[in-house]
């Protein structure tokens, strides 16, 4: 009998902290992984490279370092299995002299992306809550 | 719909949706989509009925942007026409300019208005940030028809409104979905915002209103929301509701939105449940 309750209970337990896990990375999931991650990255990417207003800013930037980092950062934050590697927000942002026309312009870039890679809105609301944080680090 | 008003739309949501004009308006500013809202009734920015704390069009720090816009509400017994502009230097200081035509349709006779506004964002981002965006305008109303407010009890045919107004949007709100809420707090003498002149028989004060709205964005580009309006109630002859609507927005590119509503304006001059309909258009550049 003991053994059996323990059983259900480490059953229970596995399944308890598995809903927990597929929960977290439910957004994760829906941008589509790592690949889907790493495409929407990319197309914000693109995206940036055209836009007059900001793409000076990546002139002399190691475009394929960014495109890994910045792809590492949106999987860590929306719960995939990732490290961060990079430096802080306010660390590489240092005196760049980001404004919030130049931060918005990037938003809107991923955003482009997102809706074509067909990201469901809500998980596109949730990334962004995610993210936004970030301007007080970025903006001066 | 007078069929002046037909054309004006229609001249409004071509140019706006033109791509070729479009092209010569090209970027109408950084901030992103939808955060420029839409034209109010008095020419700021906001909501319909209620000024809100963020800025009209999409000019972010460093760009100056401005807006186009008419308005029409028709109701049981009256319609108000509207055509008004705004400029905004920074996302700091917002200038509108509206003329209203209120059409007393079963009373008989017409009485306009215009206003100039002007109104300031003092701190805050409606996007980033803790904190609400905080921003306070003036709006001075002059009434061209002065005759009949007169002749019912109003003491001005002109006036100013000051309000204070407060916006925050939650990018990720209840059901994963982006909400905008607003407050305003307005010093006012205005009767039925100043269309029946300022001041009163019954009461020759300036009072504080409060006014309101919520939104929730359904996915990018489509809006749903309520606004109330409280309102003065200065005149003796007849009563002044507070007003309120249900609206749906749609913001197809950052060069146009559009505002259906369903308005609930109260009893006006005297006639009762004044239901109707609300229709705006703006074009911003």
């Amino acid at each position: 009998m003991k053994i059996w309750v323990s059983a259900a209970l480490v059953l229970l337990g596995s399944m308890m902290s598995g809903a927990v896990q597929a929960q977290s990375s439910e957004l994760y999931q829906q941008l589509g992984e790592r690949s889907g991650i790493e495409t929407i990255v990319e197309e914000m990417l693109l995206g940036v490279a055209d836009d007059e207003r900001i793409a000076h800013y990546f002139a002399d930037v190691d475009i394929l370092r960014l495109h890994k980092l910045i792809s590492e950062q949106v999987c860590n934050v929306s719960g995939g299995p990732c490290e961060y590697t990079g430096d802080s927000m306010a660390v590489s942002h240092n005196n760049l002299g980001i404004n919030n026309a130049d931060f918005n312009a990037l938003v809107e870039h991923l955003i482009a992306a997102m809706e074509q890679e067909n990201v469901p809105v809500a998980a596109q609301n949730e990334l962004l809550a995610l993210l936004a944080p970030m301007h007080q680090d970025i903006v001066e | 719909m007078p069929k002046r008003i037909f054309y004006g739309l229609s001249v409004l949501l071509l140019s706006a949706v033109q791509p070729v004009l479009a092209q010569q308006f090209e970027a109408p500013g950084s901030r992103l989509l939808a955060t420029g809202g839409a034209s109010t009734i008095e020419g700021s920015g906001g909501g319909g009925i209620v000024p809100w704390a963020t800025l009209s069009s999409y000019a972010d720090e460093g760009e100056w942007g401005a807006t186009v816009q008419m308005t029409e509400v028709q109701v049981d017994d009256f319609s108000l026409s509207v055509q008004g502009a705004s400029f905004n230097w920074n996302n700091r200081v917002e200038v509108s300019y509206a003329r209203q035509q209120f059409d007393l349709e079963t009373i008989g006779g017409e009485l306009e208005q215009s206003i100039w506004g002007v109104k300031a964002r003092l701190s805050g981002d409606l996007v980033y940030g803790v904190m609400p965006q905080v921003s306070a305008g003036i709006q001075h109303k002059s009434n061209q028809t002065f005759a009949l407010p007169q002749a019912v009890g109003a003491t001005d045919d002109s006036s100013m409104d000051y309000y204070v107004s407060a916006a925050k949007a939650w990018l990720a709100g209840p059901f994963s979905r982006t909400w905008v809420a607003n407050v305003t707090l307005r010093n006012t003498e205005a009767n039925q915002l100043g269309l029946l002149g300022f001041g009163g028989d019954k009461e020759d004060s300036r009072e504080w209103v409060g006014e309101a709205s919520v939104a929730v964005f359904l996915d990018r580009y489509w809006a749903v929301g309520v606004e109330y309006r409280q309102k003065p109630d200065l005149l003796s002859f007849a009563k002044e509701d507070d007003w309120k609507d249900i609206f749906v927005a749609y913001f197809p590119s950052k060069h146009v939105s559009v505002v259906g509503a369903y308005a609930d304006l109260g009893s006006i001059a005297g006639l009762e449940s004044q239901t109707g309909w609300y229709l705006s258009v703006q074009a911003s550049f």
